[in-house]
């Protein structure tokens, strides 16, 4: 039997380590501007956090990794955490529920299973929640952070979709349906199929008509909300308020200048969400997402606290950065040492640690077929010799400092002329 | 071609082997009474038959062990709850074995369905289908609940120990006692023809599948309808509750004749005890005390959940919970000396293992033991302890020396005299421990000063009776 990772798990290699370090780190610096405090909440977390919310499908919660923990004779079930937001929002209620305003930001790893193997089961989020703030200003907020960590990673052809989860309920909840179809509906539309909409076909002619126009016309001003909200206020009321909130978030992205689309049916899959949505796309595939979940903190026991917030999918963006430039050789020291001498490798050791002491790469030679940094510290025969690979010179070394003060002629510390 | 079936002990043997009867297949050891397990039909030499206990059929079937199956829909829908990707077609139904799988709740604690959802408590559901009754949870949206797997006699846990049982009710059983209430159907149930995904859709099977067909269209069909749920058991008199009530759980099965002997000695009274007109709720001269009957398996998690304070269950059943809940509140308080066997480790003859050592190599040689049992945390535990390497446990219901060799490599399984063993062409290589019955109690009702004192009045009398017979 060939030992070999779990189905539908990766691993990452330090090509791709180096890139999710890239985007993980863009992502802190943008927050650390925005004023976001990072987090990280455990990777166990109770079964009940999730279905005490009440607004995840069956469909989802049916897919989450949980099992009985070591002292889980209560039947009490643990998942791998599934979604990044909830457990933040645990944390909030029970560490910072205090706080008017709490900006918080993770990175984790969130766990759902999927069928076929294929695509990942572990994948990996940055996210940002702005807990207690209830304005359009907090989403245009979130908004322009998230647009402005993917500029900072220099991504092409981005795109941001809007709608509203607000909007999307008053719809279903105008359409005549029994409580039975309209939960159905509703988790159909939860669990990503959004083209329910389209096939329902409600009594009024003129109904449809509205229905018709909000799902397939696509929107780039607040205008567009303008002509939807007049073709509905009349046989719609219940639709204005959502529609009116949706339009304020809009106006402050005009001013704010992002370019958006408004797509009503991009907001498939919204779980908790009760007000503006958004989807991030980077050359058409979904990056990132986010939106306003007014209504999860109370639902979860804690005080009625307004909120939003995004996560961006580490995962996918790694793949679109840009390829790094060819790898130069690190500069730094590789030093060969004969292993049967102890007192040579006591020399070499001083040696090494001194080195990384100045900030020096230095590392010893365990045989590698290619060594890709510039000096070599021959000390297997007497006297020790330093040689530079490319010019060839060759330097006599007794000690560190001997090695220092040749280094230090043309200092190769990493990152120093950068 | 060899085709491999898997045919069901139990509830659906009558009904399958008239079927296959008609079918001509010429099983002649298909009957209650068989004492072998693997069966060739005269009709089709190519097939072989083997018996299971009905719910290890479907996942049989899904890991590719037998091309075809014949068990209750219910228990593929309980596999298929869990694994909806695992290699299992349904092919038909076959119109016999109908039941009912329903949510059922005490009459007295019956709310309706909304009220149910709101709840933020924890809701309590006990099943011998776990994974339909977790996922039935979740498309309900119950905020917060929690599943009990059990063995059995799930209509005796409401309204002390469950909230809701998910239960199958079968024509001609008394399942639903005078104080239960079936909230909602779940799912209707036949006997089916299952078949692995991969032999279906690669392998000739018509043959077989066409002399079943045969045979059943000169059969009538019954069609899974509900189930007359009019109180038809026991009735049901209230019993003693409160902080100070001592609440007790008495084994069925072969614990039972033993244990009813003990507490004669200790001159306990339980009247009506199971089996004969018996009740899962028996009476006794015991102030201030409850009693249930359940099954010995189940006791450990139960009385870790503070459901009784005290029960008699095996030492097997008591380890395999502790090896799952290291710091489980459950204690031994005594021996009852009676129920004795001990658990094994159990290879084919034809093994050359001898002992746990070479059992390693066993492993090493086929890259990956299968290790069956009904204890899978004592199984699990013994191969981790044992470093058996590579392994997956396979949990069974029962008759698991059917297993070896064609579908596990080893087993750990409780025995007597070692005699079924040997009549299988099986050999123990290893002795676990040995196991009898045993009084256990929950530690937090120990330390309970309500308690503590009826429950150590109640442990004496047992000793007593223990070391006088």
């Amino acid at each position: 039997m060939r030992v070999q990772k779990c189905k539908g798990s990766r691993d990452l290699s330090p090509a791709e380590m180096a890139r999710f370090r890239t985007v993980e780190s863009a992502f802190r610096a943008g927050c650390a501007r925005w004023g976001y405090e990072e987090v990280r909440t455990p990777t166990l977390e109770y079964l009940h956090l999730f279905t005490s919310v009440g607004t995840l499908t069956p469909g989802m919660l049916g897919k989450v990794y949980s099992f009985l923990d070591w002292n889980g004779w209560s039947g009490e079930r643990v998942v791998l955490r599934p979604d990044g937001t909830i457990p933040v929002a645990r944390y909030y209620i029970e560490d910072r529920a205090e706080k008017a305003v709490a900006r918080l930001c993770y990175v984790a790893n969130v766990f759902m299973f999927e069928e076929t193997g294929e695509k990942d089961r572990e994948r990996w989020q940055c996210g940002a929640e702005l807990i207690g703030v209830s304005s359009p200003l907090a989403d245009a907020e979130l908004i322009a952070l998230a647009m402005e960590v993917l500029k900072k990673l220099d991504l092409k052809c981005l795109e941001l979709r809007l709608s509203h989860a607000g909007l999307i309920r008053a719809l279903i909840s105008s359409l005549g349906l029994n409580d039975e179809e309209q939960t159905s509906v509703l988790d159909q539309i939860l669990d990503g199929n959004i083209d329910v909409l389209a096939r329902i076909r409600p009594g009024k002619p003129e109904l449809a008509r509205a229905l018709a126009s909000l799902l397939d016309l696509r929107g780039k001003a607040p205008g567009f909300l303008h002509n939807i909200k007049a073709l509905f206020v009349r046989d719609m009321p219940q639709l204005v308020a959502p529609v009116d909130n949706f339009i304020a978030t809009v106006d402050l992205l005009e001013m704010l200048g992002c370019d958006y689309q408004i797509d009503i049916t991009s907001g498939r899959g919204f779980e908790y969400y009760t007000g503006v949505m958004f989807r991030i796309l980077a050359d058409g595939e979904h990056i990132g997402g986010g939106g306003r979940y007014d209504d999860l903190i109370p639902l979860m026991g804690g005080k009625k606290t307004p909120a939003s917030g995004f996560a961006l999918y580490v995962d996918r963006i790694m793949g679109k950065l840009a390829p790094e430039t060819a790898k130069s050789q690190t500069p730094g020291v590789l030093v060969k040492v004969d292993a049967t001498s102890p007192e040579t490798v006591s020399t070499a050791m001083d040696i090494v640690r001194g080195l990384h002491e100045q900030g020096f790469v230095a590392r010893l030679d365990l045989g590698e077929p290619t060594p890709d940094l510039g000096w070599t510290l021959d000390m297997t025969e007497s006297p020790f010799v330093l040689a530079n690979r490319l010019d060839k010179r060759r330097f006599t070394i007794n000690n560190v400092a001997d090695v220092l003060a040749v280094l230090g002629e043309e200092d190769a510390r990493p990152n120093r002329s950068a | 071609m060899p085709v491999r079936i898997g045919l069901p002990k139990g509830r659906l043997l009558a009904g399958t082997a008239t079927l296959l009867e008609k079918a001509g297949w010429g099983l002649t050891d298909y009957h209650e009474r068989t004492r072998y397990y693997r069966l060739q039909s005269s009709r089709f030499p190519d097939l072989s038959a083997k018996i299971f206990h009905e719910k290890d059929i479907p996942i049989q079937v899904a890991i590719g062990n037998y091309d075809l199956g014949i068990c209750g829909l219910d228990w593929v829908a309980e596999l298929m709850a869990k694994y909806p990707s695992s290699g299992l077609v349904k092919i038909r139904e076959l119109g016999y074995g109908e039941s009912v799988l329903y949510l059922v709740a005490s009459k007295a604690e019956a709310v309706p369905m909304a009220e149910m959802q709101a709840k933020s408590d924890i809701i309590r559901i006990a099943s011998e289908y776990p994974n339909l009754a977790e996922s039935f949870a979740l498309k309900l949206r119950l905020r917060r609940f929690c599943i009990f797997p059990i063995w059995g006699a799930a209509e005796v846990y409401p309204p002390e120990n469950a909230d809701l049982v998910l239960i199958s009710g079968r024509t001609g059983e008394e399942i639903f006692n005078h104080h239960l209430v079936a909230v909602t159907q779940v799912l209707g149930s036949t006997a089916c023809l299952i078949a692995n995904r991969d032999s279906w859709e690669a392998k000739d099977l018509s043959e077989v599948v066409a002399s079943l067909e045969e045979a059943l269209a000169t059969m009538e069909l019954a069609h899974p309808t509900g189930v007359d749920t009019a109180p038809t058991g026991e009735e049901y008199a209230p019993a003693p509750h409160g902080p100070h009530v001592i609440s007790i759980a008495l084994p069925d099965g072969h614990q039972q004749a033993p244990t009813q002997e003990l507490l004669q000695t200790a001159g306990i009274q339980v009247r009506k005890y199971l089996p004969s007109g018996g009740s899962r709720r028996p009476a006794s001269n015991l102030d201030g005390v409850r009693i249930k009957v359940v099954r010995p398996q189940d006791m450990p998690l139960q009385v870790a959940n503070g459901h009784f304070d005290l029960a008699i269950t095996g030492k097997d059943w008591l380890l395999e919970h502790l090896y799952q809940f290291p710091s489980s509140p459950v204690a031994e308080l005594l021996d009852l000396k009676y129920g004795w066997v001990k658990i094994v480790a159990v290879v084919s003859k034809g093994q050359p293992a001898t002992d746990r050592h070479t059992m390693k190599q066993l492993g090493a040689r086929q890259g990956g033991l299968r290790v069956a049992s009904e204890y899978v945390n004592v199984a699990d535990k013994y191969a981790r302890d044992n470093h058996l390497g590579i392994y997956r446990v396979i949990p069974t219901w029962g008759v698991t020396e059917a297993f070896l060799p064609e579908d596990a490599d080893l087993l750990i399984e409780n025995t007597q005299t070692g005699q079924t063993l040997a009549r299988h062409n099986l050999k123990i290589v290893d002795t676990l421990f040995e196991s009898t019955a045993r009084l256990i109690a929950n530690t937090d009702s120990l330390a309970d000063p309500a308690k503590r004192e009826k429950m150590t009045a109640i442990v004496e009398i047992l000793r007593k009776a223990t070391e006088a017979s």
